[in-house]
């Protein structure tokens, strides 16, 4: 039986790929721009800026929490946060408190708390005597997704921020990066001992009286490392009647253990008022009642093992990118009898890589499966139509853009149902492209 | 009424970011102690279920479209220098 | 030459070539070198700025709402690649990369700008004792304070240093200057003028205004700078324009109570008498809830200061905190006393109930009447150095002025004579959110019966 029990909660901030920061007008993608090249008075803390809040940031928040059966709160407030750190300048971070955007919903069984939009911090670089500070990050917007802690198992968080993940690129709200740090996590542990008969789901009112946050971990591998050193941490000094701190602690890849960042004493006291210079948002009159949330990883899972009677394995890979989701739906509307071959060329040997159009796949297939193809006068009529319908491309391909030619064998082989003779396509679209 | 210690000054005054010195201390201490009970008299007013007032626009949804502009941009394209930061943020 | 006293003249004699924009940026400095080391009325002045600006209009066109007006600022409104000091130490060399709206504004519509004048730090005071860099005398008597905290605001009028100035109100401080002054001046409606570029005391009650000499002056300048501007969230346009006949004036019986100085009680009856009219009828009314209006203030004041000074802390730019006056030491602690752990829900969200009810209580009182008549000071002008040992006493001198903060409400302030010892009095009308068309036309309505004329110290 299990000596202890897990109770783990999750902080998950993901970077919305909007195209201006929260409260300015600076570009919101800073990955790889020379420091503080995106920067203005607001983003700064300059004397007299005032914050303006971005629209499209409000949306993917309320998206993202549609999306997770949350409540949309109906006054949603943003309030300011204070704390004195070289980083954030103006000494206070307009975050939300009370009114977050969405309260409640929950994902894979495991309850959230809440969704709330936030401004990002500047970076700190550490440089011998000196630390040197960019505020291109600062101001960016964040959306922060906070569970209850309700993980007990490593394998269920993991799962989950990889779900996270995925309805975050399904959205089109964030590329949810962690290696880009557009998806950043920090993950609070304590250890509960199990009280005599097993019941393995603690009530969450009976929550040990420390927490360990893990922060700064920046990719699944180390997540998980990270957490199952720390849970190895904690049993141990437990089973010593070591007491465990209130702390921060972050993740060492050399020695594989976690270390001290620093001891929480008492709450930080952040004064949290509501912000005054950003009138309440009153979502009843903002949401779009067509904001359409569209198919979800979960539902297209199901969809796919249904409709196309593929293996689970099969079926993870395909949806676990959108784009590659959508090529294997459109090659089987070409060829429904081929569904099962379709789906082994590409996850096997990656086929949708050489063919940039999926009817290219499809005739490779046929190709392969020594099928009759579209005979010459059809093919040199659809490639007539498709060069007259596409006259743009063909200044392209004068101009020197070559690459085009795959994009115009594809189009023909649509046109002739997948049915082509790639070879003779070729031919044919080189020979008028030529003249 | 709530009576101010010097503790609570001193506690006041790390919230604040400010290092005071002894004399500012001992100074401020009466001068904060009557403020606070001349603001204190507000608990006479009753305000049961009323609403508190943040901004009195009474506006909602200010908000901005989703353009990045140059406008307003400062290019400053070097690092800001501070002593080196020994401890981690909250 | 005889400097101009309102825009008119200044742009009549502009165009019928009595004089040249040069000469009167000319006339003008030798004022500003004469009396400014004395008075201590401008901590910046921008000499070569305002010669090439006088030459532009010189050189062209004189049909801008402000060309020709020479114009100076508060110095807590930023001005790009001009010192920018809000009075404190702390920015005692920071120069700014950007200008405030109002600034900009201001010179699109020709004004020639001549220099930054002199504060209480922070814009933390009521009489501009409170500055950094000195306290500025009261032209009329410099043995006087100037008021505050727009203190050079309204001193750079009475002695004929500026035609215009700008000044924030966020409990009194662009009413009070005008006041002590004998000059006029407009708190708007928050929400009518962009805050942005101008540095922020208490984000809830800042508003920034016009100080000029005629109530026209004070109306054209407002309409130059009010209106959105796409960087402040709490900026509307507003087209309200009143079509009155009659105006129905309130007088606040919680306003005039005991305390009042004598000189200024008689002082306001006589201005009701001069207005009351067929037209104009005065009715008392009451707010038994503004007396708890200072306490409000003193809560939600200091703890959006607290909150706005965060992020001076020398990295950006300024000096570092040390450089903090008393004053603004005292409003942080303050501010962050209240609105700490424990104390929140005592102090600054009672504070903002509190507030609720007061604004509730007004505007229920402007159902039935136009406009308040108030004072503005519960006493003139007072000498340096008397008010300054205690602060409580300090912040009663703003008791008549935080209704309209609190509120958001748009107040004048209008003079109406002078004290037995020769220092200007004057009155504040009120009125409802957007209602500043009530507060021009009724002032006008005062400056023509009373057949005023601009008046200047020296």
């Amino acid at each position: 039986m299990k000596k202890y029990i897990n109770i783990i909660g999750l902080e998950i901030h993901i970077e919305p790929n909007t195209k201006s920061k929260m409260f300015c007008s600076c570009p919101q993608n800073h990955f790889g721009a020379k420091p503080n090249s995106q920067t203005c008075p607001i983003c700064l803390g300059l004397p007299g800026a005032l914050p303006f809040a971005n629209k499209e940031a409000i949306n993917k928040t309320i998206k993202l929490g549609l999306a997770l059966g949350c409540e949309i709160s109906k006054i949603c407030k943003f309030y300011r946060k204070h704390y004195f750190y070289p980083d954030l300048p103006k000494s206070y971070q307009i975050s939300q408190k009370d009114n977050p955007f969405c309260v409640g919903g929950s994902l894979m069984g495991k309850k959230i708390n809440h969704i709330h939009l936030e401004e990002d911090a500047g970076k700190l670089l550490h440089r011998g005597k000196e630390s040197l500070i960019d505020f291109n990050r600062s101001g960016c917007a964040l959306i922060e997704i906070v569970t209850e802690p309700v993980f007990n198992t490593v394998s269920e968080v993991l799962s989950f921020v990889k779900e996270l993940q995925l309805i975050a690129r399904y959205l089109d709200i964030s590329n949810a990066d962690m290696e880009k740090g557009t998806m950043r996590l920090e993950a609070n542990i304590s250890l509960r001992p199990t009280s005599g008969v097993g019941s393995d789901s603690p009530e969450v009112d009976d929550l040990p009286d420390y927490k360990v946050e893990l922060k700064n971990i920046n990719s699944f591998k180390f997540l998980e490392k990270a957490l199952v050193a720390e849970i190895d941490r904690q049993a141990k000094a437990l089973d010593n009647g070591q007491e465990l701190k209130q702390e921060t602690r972050g993740y060492d890849e050399k020695t594989k253990t976690t270390f001290s960042q620093r001891i929480k004493t008492d709450s930080d006291d952040y004064r949290y008022f509501p912000e005054p210079d950003i009138p309440p948002i009153n979502s009843t009159e903002y949401i779009v009642h067509s904001t359409k949330i569209p198919e979800l990883p979960e539902q297209k899972r199901k969809r796919f093992a249904e409709e196309y009677k593929l293996s689970k394995d099969y079926v993870e890979i395909l949806i676990s990118d959108l784009t590659r989701a959508d090529y294997f739906e459109q090659a089987v509307k070409l060829a429904p009898d081929l569904t099962k071959s379709i789906a082994d060329l590409m996850i096997n040997k990656n086929m949708d890589n050489e063919y940039p159009e999926p009817a290219g796949l499809v005739a490779k297939l046929y190709a392969l499966s020594h099928m009759q193809y579209a005979g010459n006068d059809e093919t040199e009529n659809a490639t007539k139509q498709v060069l007259s319908e596409n006259p743009d491309i063909i200044t392209s391909y004068k101009n020197g853009k070559g690459q085009v030619v795959g994009f115009l064998i594809g189009q023909v082989q649509k046109k002739l149902k997948g049915n082509g003779n790639p070879k003779e396509i070729s031919v044919k679209l080189l020979e008028i492209l030529r003249r | 009424m709530t009576k101010l210690t010097k503790k609570d000054v001193l506690h006041v005054a790390e919230l604040s970011n400010l290092k005071l010195t002894d004399s500012e201390i001992k100074k401020f201490l009466p001068q904060l102690t009557k403020i606070i009970e001349f603001v204190g008299t507000l608990s006479e007013v009753d305000t049961t279920n009323i609403e508190p007032t943040s901004q009195t626009t009474k506006l909602v949804n200010a908000l901005r479209e989703d353009v990045t502009t140059s406008s307003n941009s400062l290019n400053i394209d070097e690092y800001f220098k501070v002593k080196a930061i020994l401890s981690k943020r909250t | 030459m005889n400097i101009p006293l309102t825009i008119k003249e200044t742009q009549d004699g502009l165009k019928s070539k009595k004089f040249s924009a040069v000469e009167l940026v000319d006339a003008y400095l030798a004022q500003i070198k004469k009396y400014n080391s004395e008075y201590n009325i401008f901590l910046t002045v921008t000499e070569e700025l305002a010669y090439a600006k006088a030459k532009e209009i010189d050189r062209g066109d004189k049909t801008s709402h402000l060309a020709g007006v020479i114009v100076s600022y508060k110095d807590i409104f930023l001005t790009k690649g001009v010192r920018t000091t809000a009075g404190s130490k702390i920015l005692e060399s920071y120069i700014p990369p950007y200008s405030a709206t109002s600034v900009s504004r201001i010179e699109a519509a020709g004004a020639i700008p001549i220099g930054k004048l002199n504060c209480d730090a922070f814009a933390h005071g009521s009489s501009g004792e409170n500055s950094d860099f000195g306290v500025t005398k009261n032209p009329w008597n410099k043995e006087y304070v100037s008021g505050g905290s727009s203190s050079g605001s309204g001193a750079v009028l009475s002695a004929n240093m500026s035609l215009i100035s700008t000044g924030t109100d966020t409990c009194g401080s662009i009413r009070l200057p005008a006041n002590y002054n004998y000059a006029v001046s407009l708190k708007p409606t928050y929400g009518a003028v962009s805050r942005y570029g101008v540095i922020a005391m208490a984000s809830s009650l800042d508003t920034v205004g016009p100080l000029g000499r005629t109530v026209d002056d004070v109306e054209t300048v407002f309409n130059v700078i009010k209106g959105v501007d796409g960087l402040d969230g709490t900026v509307t346009n507003s087209k309200f324009v009143t079509h009155n006949a009659k105006f129905r004036i309130g007088i606040p019986k919680e306003f005039l109570v005991g305390g009042i100085d004598k000189e200024i009680e008689k002082n306001i009856q006589d201005v009701i008498n001069t207005l009351k009219s067929e037209n104009v009828e005065f009715v008392d009314v009451s707010l038994p809830t503004t007396k708890y209006g200072i306490s409000t203030y003193y809560i939600i004041q200091p703890a959006e200061v607290s909150s706005n000074l965060g992020r001076y802390d020398g990295i950006r730019y300024g000096n570092d905190r040390n450089s903090f006056g008393e004053e603004a030491k005292r409003r942080i602690m303050l501010g962050s006393y209240v609105l700490s752990a424990g104390y929140y829900d005592a102090f600054y969200e009672k504070a903002m109930k509190v507030r609720t009810k007061i604004i509730s209580e007004v505007d229920e009182v402007f159902d039935k009447v136009d406009a308040l008549i108030a004072p503005v000071a519960p006493t003139p002008a007072f000498k340096i150095g008397e008010k300054a040992d205690d602060p409580l006493t300090m912040y009663l001198t703003d008791i008549y002025a935080a209704t309209a903060n609190l509120c958001g409400i748009p107040s004048i302030a209008i003079p109406s004579g002078f004290s037995k010892n020769e220092l200007p009095l004057g009155f504040q009308l009120m009125a409802g959110r957007f209602n500043e068309d009530i507060l021009f036309k009724l002032g006008k309505m005062y400056e023509t019966k009373t057949n005023y004329k601009p008046k200047t110290a020296f």
